[in-house]
């Protein structure tokens, strides 16, 4: 593992690759976790940031110019395209790289596609490993383009730095941006497709919203900015809100906060997915599962009886109680 | 989780005919897949450099133009020269019989020339794999 490692940390194409499809197939979790374990001291100089918005908002094409630009600046960028697995199938098109790939044979630019393989929350269960490889391997920058989201699709928000929301006309009227969800995941709120109609009514909708969490959070500043990424139009300005937004995270010390935050989140959900399993493996519940779903299904007991004195059982046995 | 079969669908040279490989990267992905599709006009070294970066098992190359001999070969070339030539590239498109032998000479391990069903592709990947 320290060889892989030490390869990384040189920012070997090949072993990055690698590295990112064994912690993406899950198929040795001790050589993943041995990995990372390696890896973390290498990790938090790179910035992160999330790309997420609706399906078509043109979030793999103002990526395309994003990189363009921090590409002039001398910046090395890695990207994670997260696109849909196919419930029933579970095959995947991973097609966000289309639009990025004239950056495809330029070595300061790596593109990786990650399929979300039934990993709900718009990414994939392995992206925040893989912003830890990215990050450790030296990247100046990390970037998250998400699934298209809907309404609830905001765990880009607790792996990035900044969430990006991009946005386009004619999605529907300002009641959609009221309600709870996407629209509170955004640090910077991009409106694409500009040259199209109703741009301006839509900023000034979000405008109008972001006025009405103002009152609650006084010190949420969100900037919004016009784009069209097919044009070329806007996007310099975007960048430089988006490198002053990161420059003010950092000063007024909200980045390390924000990133302690990411950290408990991030514990949190280790804890439970190893303590899930190990509880699987313990109660055996797939095993088990046919004579409880009989017993319940006869009503000799409900769900949560049944379960409280299983788990009390398991517990007990493990001395907890 | 079980290990998952990656596939870069590409097509190398100026050709812009890419319902073909739409069509196969579609049914790839139907049978369980996943595949990654960079659209026309790819050049070998973005393609070789894309399967690289996504470390896919498989690239399937797609033309009709008739520049196969040159570009299929130049794409074995440079994994080679990568030391990636353990991934694997086929091909597919209007490929004249006789060309066959000499493209897999040059390392194509299979072709599928118009009208080869879906199910001999995947038969192939699962052999392959």
């Amino acid at each position: 593992m320290q060889s892989l490692a030490n390869q990384i940390l040189k920012q070997d194409i090949r072993a990055i690759a690698r590295s990112i499809s064994l912690i993406e197939n899950d198929t040795d979790v001790s050589q993943k976790e041995a990995l990372i374990d390696v890896l973390y001291p290498h990790c938090g100089n790179a910035i992160v940031w999330g790309i997420t918005g609706p399906p078509g908002a043109g979030k793999s094409s103002l990526l395309d110019r994003f990189i363009e630009l921090l590409r002039q600046n001398d910046k090395t960028v890695a990207v994670i395209a997260v696109d849909p697995s196919s419930p029933f199938s579970g095959g995947a098109i991973l097609g966000d790289r289309l639009r990025m790939q004239k950056h495809a044979t330029d070595d300061g630019v790596f593109i990786r596609s990650m399929a979300s393989r039934g990993h709900l929350g718009g990414v994939a269960g392995a992206t925040s490993d893989a912003i830890k490889i990215f990050d450790a391997a030296g990247f100046d920058y990390v970037i998250i383009e998400t699934i298209g989201v809907g309404q609830t699709e905001i765990e880009v928000m607790e792996l990035s730095d900044i969430v990006l929301l991009v946005l386009v006309p004619g999605m529907g009227d300002e009641i959609q941006a009221l309600k709870a969800g996407v629209m509170e995941i955004g640090d910077i709120f991009i409106i694409n497709k500009k040259d199209l109609d109703g741009a301006d009514r839509l900023k000034s909708e979000v405008e109008y919203v972001l006025s009405l969490k103002d009152s609650t959070e006084p010190d949420s500043n969100h900037p919004i900015c016009m784009t069209c990424a097919t044009q070329n139009d806007g996007i310099g300005d975007a960048l430089a809100l988006i490198d002053s937004y990161f420059s003010n995270l950092h000063d007024d010390g909200s980045l390390a906060q924000k990133r302690k935050e990411r950290i408990e989140k991030e514990l949190k959900h280790i804890a439970t997915t190893k303590i899930m399993a190990s509880a699987n493996r313990f109660l055996n519940i797939d095993q088990r599962l046919n004579g409880w779903v009989e017993e319940v299904f006869q009503k000799k007991v409900s769900p949560y009886k049944l379960l409280n004195k299983k788990i009390g059982e398991f517990l007990k046995e493990l001395d907890w109680q | 989780m079980m290990k998952k079969i990656r596939i870069l669908i590409a097509k190398p040279g100026l050709d812009g005919h890419d319902r073909g490989a739409k069509y196969v990267a579609r049914a790839l992905k139907d049978a369980g897949y996943e595949v990654i599709y960079t659209g026309i006009r790819q050049t070998p070294d973005a393609i070789v450099k894309t399967a690289i970066q996504e470390d896919v098992d498989f690239i399937g190359l797609s033309l009709l133009s008739g520049a196969h001999n040159e570009l299929f070969p130049k794409v074995v070339e440079l994994l080679k020269s990568k030391n990636a030539d353990d991934i694997i590239v086929f091909g597919g498109g209007v490929i004249p019989e006789s060309d066959i032998p000499g493209l897999k000479d040059n390392g194509i391990r299979a072709v599928f020339t118009p009208g080869t069903p879906i199910k001999d592709i995947i038969a192939y990947i699962e052999s392959a794999k």
